[in-house]
């Protein structure tokens, strides 16, 4: 470091960008503190001025209070469930079809990956009475099966398997495997899956958040508060004309937890996932 | 003299090997295109067929012609969806990409400290789901004299308002929310399009003299421009189709209310409310046209705007 750089350390303009970030910072994390406040306080602490910042004791009472109102576990189980079974299964499909679409030639090949890019276009309202009467016509209504369905689709998936398969699987391992008589399937299972692992864990995160956070679906096909997944128990919180706000928050603050944790072991990934996405 | 015999294998082999792959090839995207078929295609094409029909999901289909559009077209309460769709849209997407702007190029400066933490706490919001910051912010944006919003309106000598049942006040309260957990997702896009600026760049600028303000303008913010066009249209996508956040936030009330009505809750309304499966259609090709022309125009200015600036330049 030279000279002019180290009197430039404490100039103004520095001084100013750690200001305007470290209050970008304060603005992200406050509403998680002000959650998890709120959720130990009596819902009177509302109504106090200047408002409380600080934490109270009542975390246990508040979150029996979500409990009595909601069945929180039942809901989280659901959602955990929902979206296991979307996250699996749209890796499956997008690296079949990226390895496909990758490797192998086929006619219309380049008209049906163009088409797969258009679909996600489609506004998911467009389609949402026909699916919602599918649904109930193949006696799925009120069942985690019928939200499955309608998140198997997932276009981007199939878009950045393409470009991770093409990217980091060499034609002449595919070659090699075949003159010793692998079968495409094979290939696929022993060679591609192990390779394109790492692309799983962001592709994974981004299924599985998108599903645990979407709500239109959820919220139309389920009606039966045993089947809630957690956003629909959480919506279900704040539909009444008598407001509790330290339950709303302590549910809010709970289901949220998991996700705080997941994210501060692999933020990495999470911000990862953002930029594979757009950067390719 | 081998290679005939062995010539004419090869080639028998490389043939069958050919359509095994094409087999294949079909075989691994055929799950997409089955699900996409039942659940995307079809509902789509129904939707469509279904704006022209008069059905409330029980009885059997009348075919009315253009009744449906117009009944929807000339009722206030969609135009007023609409209105505060967009005013919601504006207010809640287009600071994001000033702020989301500055706060990448501030996130990429060579002498920053802290970067991960500063990156990771931006973009924290991210992860919660949209009915939770519907939650927290209609706590924060009550009605109360003492709800956090209004306790600082009042810090700074105005009157507290009515975040949760007038006509500005739900609005901000929703933009409010929608910027916070969206801008740190921006950010990580522009960021990574900004490092994906070449660096010598800004070293032959600073030996040229020029600072850090004229930097961005005249570097960054053109080579950025691909990524910027990309969450424009994102945001113009996502902004048109708001359901959650005003839903939630609205509580009780929100089918009832127009104050912050969007057009997809308006079309829920119609449809599961009101069992009206037609005109509900109707809307959801209007809101499909809506999006396609919004998002064509934004894309466009978006990369108009930037050669402009180039124009200028040279």
């Amino acid at each position: 470091m030279n000279q002019e750089a180290r009197a430039n350390k404490f100039s103004l303009g520095r001084i100013m960008v750690y200001l305007f970030l470290s209050l970008a910072s304060l603005c992200s994390l406050f509403p998680f503190y002000w959650m998890f406040v709120m959720a130990t306080r009596p819902s009177a602490a509302y109504n106090s001025i200047p408002p409380t910042i600080t934490p109270g004791n009542m975390l246990i009472e508040n979150f029996q209070k979500v409990l009595n109102a909601i069945d929180f576990f039942g809901a989280m189980w659901n959602t955990i469930i929902l979206c296991t079974v979307v996250t699996v299964v749209v890796l499956l499909i997008s690296s079949l079809a990226g390895f496909a679409f990758a490797k192998f030639k086929f006619p219309g090949k380049n008209i049906l990956f163009v088409s797969i890019l258009l679909t996600m276009v489609i506004p998911p309202q467009l389609g949402l009475i026909p699916q919602y009467y599918l649904i109930s016509k193949a006696g799925l209504l009120d069942t985690l099966q019928g939200v499955m369905i309608l998140s198997f689709l997932n276009p981007l998936g199939i878009f950045l398997m393409r470009q991770y398969v093409s990217g980091s699987v060499p034609d002449e391992l595919i070659e090699a495997a075949k003159l010793d008589g692998c079968s495409n399937f094979r290939i696929y299972r022993s060679i591609v899956l192990p390779i394109i692992l790492p692309a799983f864990a962001t592709l994974g995160i981004i299924v599985f958040t998108a599903v645990w956070g979407e709500f239109l679906w959820q919220f139309t096909i389920l009606r039966d508060p045993d089947m809630y997944t957690i956003q629909v128990a959480l919506a279900t919180l704040s539909n009444t004309f008598n407001i509790d706000f330290g339950m709303i928050l302590s549910g809010v603050f709970w289901a949220t937890v998991p996700l705080i944790v997941i994210f501060l072991l692999f933020n990495r990934l999470f911000i990862a996932s953002i930029t594979d996405g757009a950067v390719k | 003299m081998i290679s005939a015999a062995e010539r004419a294998i090869k080639k028998k082999r490389s043939i069958s090997e050919e359509k095994k792959d094409m087999i294949s090839g079909y075989l691994y995207i055929a799950p997409f295109f089955i699900i996409f078929a039942v659940i995307g295609l079809y509902p789509a094409l129904f939707s469509t067929f279904l704006a022209f029909q008069n059905w409330n999901g029980l009885s059997p289909m009348s075919f009315v012609g253009l009744e449906n559009f117009k009944v929807v077209l000339a009722d206030p309460l969609f135009w007023k969806s609409l209105y505060n769709t967009i005013v919601i849209g504006l207010l809640g997407t287009a600071p994001q990409l000033v702020i989301g702007i500055i706060l990448a190029f501030l996130l990429n400066l060579s002498f920053l400290r802290f970067r991960n933490f500063f990156r990771v706490t931006i973009f924290m919001p991210y992860i919660t789901s949209m009915v939770a910051v519907a939650l927290v912010f209609s706590v924060l944006f009550s009605n109360h004299e003492s709800s956090l919003a209004n306790y600082i309106l009042g810090v700074f000598g105005f009157d507290p308002v009515n975040w949760a049942t007038s006509e500005w006040g739900t609005k901000i309260a929703i933009a409010v929310m929608v910027f916070w957990r969206w801008v740190g997702y921006n950010t990580i896009i522009y960021l990574a399009g900004i490092q994906s600026i070449p660096g010598d760049l800004y070293e032959a600028a600073t030996i040229d003299g020029a600072s850090k303000i004229q930097q961005l303008m005249y570097i960054t913010m053109p080579l950025l421009k691909p990524f910027i066009i990309l969450t424009v249209f994102f945001s113009t996508v996502g902004a048109l189709q708001l359901f959650a956040e005003p839903t939630v936030f609205l509580g009780a009330g929100a089918f009832t209310r127009d104050e912050a009505m969007t057009v997809v809750m308006y079309l829920y309304r119609d449809a599961f409310k009101l069992q009206s499966f037609g005109t509900a259609s109707a809307t959801a090709i209007i809101l499909l046209i809506i999006i396609v022309i919004f998002s064509a125009v934004n894309t466009l200015l978006t990369s108009g705007v930037g050669r402009k600036k180039r124009g200028v330049k040279g």
